[in-house]
């Protein structure tokens, strides 16, 4: 089984968000970046896919120079190897689906296997824009996968329930958490990442068919009031929800 | 007619979602500027309130029709959306940001080589081009956005945009596509419901609950007080991954970004990655010993008090104030 992982590098959860001096990205400075966490999951269902069916794993990142650090995460888990797809320019996710796709074709994957989102840009479409460009077929939001032969069989979660989904390879499948587990890289795994190839080509350009104009922050919420510390607050509460702020 | 603005219509067991009444106003908002016109586009079999989209201002809905497209399927919806497309030689295309709008609004979007604008919350058609307004860093900071390309995929955020009833009434001309063959290489074949419980997604008040209660077993304190607002249950991470909820219930960064009109915070000290999730709620209650949690610096009223003495009072007093 050809099996491909793409990977996103991407600011901390924590990360409080400063707005950049060009208004359009966020200040980089004193962020700390890791590999995106539902991509975690990807890389872990990639693995567990390849324990079962043989084969190898590719990770593949778009990006600059910083995505190795995220590329050689997926090593250490126990990916075989690397890709990263050159480039400086910010992407928007039709144009990061295209460069993976372009790629992805080349080699003829069986199963590729991303987060559902990534946790910057949240726009959760790159999974399923790299399916078409690929003419493959795609499982969004994966929280249970099964495969057999040709036959692939997911549950993706959906508003109040699951909906179970059969499809067939070569498929994308979109990761959400509770698919399983993610391990830990072991010490002798980011020992051995150091030895695997990250492979560095420049991406196919594309235009961006969206384009920031400006990146602001929220309006900032008024600042509320305690309205008591024990059971006594309790009737006030009740009255201003209902007399104030209607909502019950 | 050219460059008209397709609405797509979303239905759940043959039954239209709200979600589909705000898709057709925001299209006819897009298509008054533009001064063109909305054609809806719904797939799935006998659809029960199909009419009731005509007091929403729209004269003209392609159904395309067959038993097996009750539920989802990526492959033929893409497909019978395309061929609306095609038709229509439509400009904008208008989904909810629901998981199927999620899903399929990329998987058209690519064909017809698109941009895409997803989880859209305002729109700004002052200058030109129109500005869309998105979250991002789950609503850490906004983005302005506007479209480079011919074809243009927006998704909108649910329960954010008004369905408005159209004050001019119009004469609704359902056209039915029989569909034969639909491509079902990728389809639902079941659909587990969560028992009897309400989405955080979808829900317009959330009760949630975090480390704070302790115990898996104390959430009965916020299924309680959720029962008796109607509300939907949430939890913060810690409670998630403390195996004491399930992964469905998250709010915040890692898990579902909401904005119903109350949410209360139980026991929750509001880490990062939780505020970014829910601050765009329309007013937070906040219940936590600690006067200090970050919770209640976007809290609209705070208890900062015990969580097991408040939420069995809080309970009793709303059930007081309904009866």
């Amino acid at each position: 089984m050809k099996v491909a992982v793409c990977v996103s590098h991407v600011p901390d959860t924590a990360t409080k968000v400063k707005i950049g001096q060009d208004e359009k990205h966020i200040d980089p400075a004193g962020v700390v970046f890791i590999i995106n966490p539902y991509d975690e999951f990807a890389v872990e269902e990639a693995l567990k896919t390849k324990e079962k069916f043989g084969g190898e794993v590719v990770a593949i990142s778009v990006g600059n120079d910083n995505s190795k650090e995220t590329l050689r995460k997926a090593l250490a888990m126990g990916v075989d190897k690397g890709i990263l797809l050159k480039t400086d320019k910010s992407l928007d996710s039709v144009g990061i689906s295209k460069a993976l796709a372009e790629e992805l074709k080349n080699q003829q994957f069986d199963i590729v296997f991303m987060g559902k989102q990534s946790v910057d840009y949240d726009d959760s479409i790159v999974g399923q824009l790299t399916s078409e460009f690929l003419g493959y077929s795609c499982i969004s939001n994966a929280v249970y996968l099964n495969i057999e032969g040709q036959k692939v069989i997911a549950e993706r979660e959906i508003e109040g329930g699951k909906e179970v989904v059969e499809s067939e390879l070569p498929v994308v499948i979109t990761t959400q958490k509770g698919l399983n587990e993610p391990r830990y890289a072991s010490l002798k795994g980011i020992m051995a990442s150091k030895k695997k190839e990250i492979l560095e080509k420049p991406i196919v350009e594309t235009t961006n068919h969206t384009e920031v104009v400006k990146m602001r922050k929220p309006a900032a919420k008024q600042p509320g009031r305690i309205i008591g510390t024990d059971v006594s607050a309790v009737p006030e509460l009740v009255k201003l929800l209902h007399e104030e702020a209607k909502v019950i | 007619m050219s460059k008209v603005v397709l609405a797509i219509l979303e239905q759940r067991e043959n039954k239209l979602k709200k979600v589909s009444f705000e898709v057709v106003s925001f299209s006819k908002n897009i298509a008054t500027k533009l001064n063109t016109e909305v054609v809806g586009v719904v797939i799935g079999n006998d659809i029960q309130n199909l009419n009731d989209i005509s007091k929403y201002g729209i004269s003209r809905v392609l159904h395309y029709k067959n038993e097996s497209l009750t539920n989802y399927s990526a492959s033929a919806y893409t497909d019978l959306v395309y061929e609306a497309v095609k038709e229509t030689d439509a400009e904008y295309l208008i989904f909810g940001d629901t998981a199927l709008g999620k899903d399929l609004a990329p998987r058209i979007g690519a064909r017809i080589d698109a941009g895409c604008i997803m989880d859209c919350v305002s729109v700004d058609f002052a200058g030109n081009p129109p500005l869309f307004t998105r979250p991002v860093y789950a609503g850490k900071a906004l983005v302005d956005v506007k479209f480079n390309s011919d074809k243009k995929v927006v998704t909108i955020r649910p329960n954010v945009f008004k369905a408005q009833i159209s004050e001019v009434p119009q004469e609704l001309k359902i056209e039915t596509r029989d569909v034969s063959n639909p491509n079902l290489k990728t389809k639902v074949v079941e659909y587990k419901k969560s028992e009897g419980k309400l989405d955080v997604a979808e829900a317009d008040i959330i009760v949630s609950g975090g480390r704070g209660l302790k115990a898996p077993e104390n959430f009965n304190l916020v299924e309680n007080l959720a029962d008796v607002l109607g509300a939907a249950v949430g939890a913060s991470r810690a409670a998630v991954d403390a195996g004491w909820r399930p992964h469905r219930e998250q709010v915040g960064q890692t898990g579902k970004t909401v904005s119903p009109s109350l949410y209360i915070a139980c026991g929750i000290s509001g880490a990062i990655q939780h505020l970014a999730g829910m601050s765009s709620s329309k007013y937070i209650v906040a219940i936590n010993k600690d006067k200090d949690a970050p919770i209640f610096t976007v809290a609209d009223y705070g208890i900062a008090g015990d969580v097991f003495e408040i939420l069995p009072a809080l309970t009793e007093e709303i059930k007081k104030a309904k009866a």
